[in-house]
């Protein structure tokens, strides 16, 4: 009794899948440093990384994984680094360097509770505003989580080709449940795969201008070693790339570097909906906890309640239009968190209808069950 | 096999018992052999602690919402305090397999013993492959795998050099459990009234 | 000579960018940069396949002026991004010029690290004594006792000796020279360029501005002099004791020894991987086991 008629089968932790999505998305280089529930990413990655010519290695620190991720990534390969909470805010530094310099590059977060050392190694979503503020000034990102093993491949693809399409920083946000369940994923076929890849420059290097507008709002990308022989700084820089202090310059850096991110909304923002369409309640989760909620929504519907799921899958830049539309279809919304109410308030934020924002926080280490979020489903 | 919703299979016993083990060889052979849907989880960090070793596995024909286990169809418990723990949540009409080399009060009379260590170390030579045996007699009396796959699965992911002997414990397994006719047991530990209550 | 001056001024350096540097007069990253680029005209290297990265501080402004691939990175970072495009790309040269505070305070960690991996990378560490752009606040490298912007009752820890750091870290080539001996410290580049693995030339340098006024030990011209008179060999040194070598700057090549590359070994790992694969694969076959491997 085949339900999925598929080749290429195969029983996958959350961890692998991140793995075997990265490799698809043509990553071929991982410096990361020891760190549960992200351990298996750094395991695995050394075991594939050299099957295909690529480059593993594990640095002294978080901080200098991510320096190490950003210089591959200048000389021209797509980078990959795993950690989770205490790890994730050592990146911090260095990924405001890959926000300020354009560098592409994927930074996966397997979430466990925080702050410090704090729950290791229970299940959480305390860093989904780090993710987003964590490091200091003020720099467009993107945020995708995952809550499922295929969710695991795909957003891990799909991170990668935001991150080459428009030269930022993706953080993928993953917690220790979907780390570590194991599922039956169908893995497509490599021509299946769409790979997006950077754009290098066209022109000569006498004519190259590293930071040159363009109408796609994302200059063209030179690797080292090709000759043209350009300047990377931290530093808010003008369009060839060298510090400046010009008042119009600077303006001009920030204003494209938001611009490139918001001129991507509709396909950078991805969300999924489960039986919305009559809905007159609703749940927005993201992470393992839309499991519980989708859970949640069937057992409702099956006791006659018109619920539905918006499931987040990109949670920055907050899909405002997504999550507004379906504020105005319905009268209450449940926001189950595994924190204090990281993302609700994002929810409050943009709710101009009047819609109800019933919060669910869990924070004991354990995932919330789909019980929790049906008694409010049956009782609002 | 018999369709279904969600069904879910909890392995249980103490670490170095294999419990993970034989749970990932089930939902290998579920999911990448009978192409169906499946999750297997497993006690994690603090969880993990204090001995006791537990492995889910839900199976469904439709893709799987929630990755845990809720009430549990099958419990297999190869150790008293793993019975003890996580019987908790199993169904009226759900199935209690123990190791009767260890499992020695059992709570509940809808329930199967089988000396799976004392097979595996008598009969197979190895008392480390009881897993393997109790994995046969899981994966017969839950109704929710193909044999084939199992060994298939099976064969794919034991280290090389003991292919033989753990094919052997998981036949062993199978042999004993097709021994014991389930209908015998009571169908649910609730009355035929109990829903009218 | 001149004629050299000129090709390097012509050929090294970036006109497009907006000179004048930001470094003050008399300041000895000039000559660093200077003796830097002869080495490298002298390597013969094409300037494609160079890279000057850099981290924060005075020196941290040595890669824009300077027509190579060129990065200015995070505080004491540098070396790690040259870690990631080196194995990127090994075909490159990857040198890394730090501060002293860049290198053995914020970046300590990642500079024995890089020391004790043997990664083919060249370091240059130019050591002022003090953190020159935030105003000379004490660095690892300042002596005990000496004044600072936050040690003005002098200070009470002692200094580390970078260059010796370096090779009990596992560093396979280490050198100093001083902004005085430019010739010499342009022979050190140049040994330090081209032996292979992780080289490190500690450069003795002059913050009169910050360090050099505090301590009343003159302006640049006093304080470059008094690293010719405080100079001494590496072979002298071997003969004096420590009380001798006290306050001096022993100057030369202080190890050069081949260790294996972890770059070179990795190669032997990406051989040995596809070889597995191509070994498992076929077990598969012959056992009939067929499945799809992620």
């Amino acid at each position: 009794m085949a339900i999925v008629e598929q080749q290429n089968r195969v029983l996958l932790q959350g961890n692998e899948a991140i793995v075997a999505g990265a490799l698809a998305a043509g990553c071929r280089f991982f410096a990361g440093y020891p760190i549960t529930p992200a351990s298996e990413i750094s395991e695995l990655l050394s075991v594939k990384l050299p099957q295909l010519g690529g480059t593993f290695i594990q640095m002294e620190d978080e901080i200098a994984s991510m320096g190490a991720v950003i210089g591959a990534s200048l000389a021209g390969t797509k980078s990959l680094t795993a950690t989770s909470g205490p790890g994730f805010s050592l990146i911090q530094e260095n990924l405001g360097y890959a926000c300020v310099a354009e560098v592409p590059c994927v930074i996966v977060n397997v979430m466990r509770g925080g702050p410090s050392t704090g729950l290791p190694t229970s299940p959480s979503q305390g860093d989904v505003q780090m993710a987003r503020w964590g490091t200091h000034g003020d720099h467009p990102i993107i945020v995708l989580a995952v809550s499922s093993v295929s969710d695991c491949f795909s957003v891990t693809v799909k991170a990668f080709n935001l991150s080459e399409k428009y030269r930022s920083p993706v953080i993928i946000l993953s917690d220790e449940v979907v780390a570590h369940t194991r599922e039956a994923v169908t893995i497509p076929d490599t021509e299946q795969i769409r790979v997006i890849d950077r754009i290098a420059p066209g022109v000569p290097p006498e004519w190259y201008t590293p930071y040159a507008e363009n109408n796609r709002g994302v200059p063209d990308m030179a690797a080292f070693g090709d000759g043209y022989r350009h300047h990377i700084t931290g530093l808010i820089h003008d369009d060839r790339g060298y510090p400046t202090q010009n008042t119009q310059e600077i303006e001009k850096f920030y204003k494209r570097i938001h611009g490139k991110i918001s001129k991507g909304f509709q396909e950078i923002q991805v969300t999924k909906t489960h039986l919305m369409e009559d809905a007159e309640i609703f749940v927005i989760a993201y992470g393992s906890v839309a499991r519980s909620a989708l859970k949640a929504v069937r057992d409702a519907r099956a006791q006659g309640v018109k619920a539905g799921l918006l499931q987040l899958i990109t949670l920055f830049p907050f899909p405002r239009k997504c999550v507004d539309t379906y504020l105005r279809q319905c009268r209450v919304v449940v926001v189950p968190e595994m924190n204090m109410g990281q993302m609700s308030r994002e929810i409050s934020r943009v709710n101009q209808a009047d819609c109800r924002i019933v919060k669910h926080n869990r924070i004991d280490g354990r995932l919330i069950t789909p019980q929790e979020i049906l008694k409010h489903l049956t009782t609002v | 096999m018999k369709s279904n919703e969600r069904y879910e299979i909890r392995f249980s016993g103490s670490g170095g018992q294999g419990i993970i083990t034989a749970a990932v060889v089930l939902a290998d052979a579920v999911g990448s052999f009978d192409n169906r849907h499946v999750c297997q989880t497993q006690s994690y960090g603090p969880e993990a602690r204090g001995g006791k070793s537990k492995a889910e596995v839900v199976i469904s024909d439709i893709p799987i919402d929630y990755p845990k286990a809720l009430s549990v169809d099958l419990l297999l418990a190869m150790t008293q305090t793993a019975c003890d723990s996580y019987f908790f949540d199993i169904k009226p009409e759900g199935l209690l397999v123990v190791d009767s080399s260890l499992v020695l009060q059992v709570p509940t009379s809808r329930s199967v013993s089988i000396p799976f260590t004392r097979i595996a170390r008598e009969d197979i030579g190895r008392e480390l492959v009881a897993n393997m045996v109790a994995l046969g007699a899981v994966g017969h009396f839950c109704g929710q795998v193909s044999l084939e796959s199992l060994e298939q699965a099976l064969l794919s992911r034991v280290p090389k050099g003991t292919e033989q002997m753990n094919s052997e414990a998981l036949q062993a397994g199978i042999e004993e459990a097709k021994k014991i006719d389930l209908n015998s047991l009571p169908r649910s530990v609730l009355s035929d009234w109990a829903d009218e209550l | 000579m001149l004629e050299r001056a000129e090709i390097i001024r012509k050929e090294y350096l970036r006109h497009d960018k907006k000179f004048p540097h930001v470094w003050c007069p008399g300041c000895g990253n000039g000559i660093v940069m200077g003796a830097l680029l002869r080495g490298i005209h002298v390597l013969n290297l094409s300037k494609d396949e160079v890279v000057l990265a850099s981290g924060i501080g005075c020196s941290g402004r040595m890669p824009t002026y300077v027509d190579f691939n060129t990065i200015h990175t995070t505080h004491g970072r540098a070396l790690t991004f040259s870690t990631g495009i080196k194995l990127a790309k090994p075909e490159l040269t990857v040198i890394t010029v730090m501060g002293d505070g860049d290198a053995t305070a914020i970046g300590g960690n990642h500079f024995i690290h890089a020391a004790r991996r043997n990664i083919d990378l060249t370091a240059i560490i130019i050591n002022n004594s003090t953190y020159g752009m935030t105003g000379g606040q004490y660095s690892p490298t300042t002596p005990f006792g000496s004044q600072s912007t936050t040690s003005i009752y002098g200070h009470v820890e002692h200094a580390f000796s970078i260059a010796e750091l370096a090779v009990t870290a596992g560093a396979s080539f280490v050198a100093r020279g001083t902004v005085y001996h430019a010739t010499h410290l342009e022979e050190m580049i140049q040994k330090a360029i081209k032996a292979k693995g992780f080289s490190v030339v500690e450069v003795i340098s002059n913050c009169h501005v910050q360090h050099g006024r505090r301590n009343k030990l003159g302006g640049a011209v006093e304080m470059i002099t008094s690293f010719k008179k405080n100079a001494v060999t590496v072979g002298k040194a071997a003969k004096m004791s420590p009380e001798e070598l006290e306050g001096k700057i022993t100057i030369g090549v202080l190890t050069n020894v081949k260790k294996p590359l972890s770059t070179e070994q990795y190669q032997r790992v990406i051989a040995e991987a596809r070889q597995n694969v191509e070994k498992n694969a076929s077990e598969k076959e012959k056992n009939g086991i067929k499945r799809y491997e992620e």
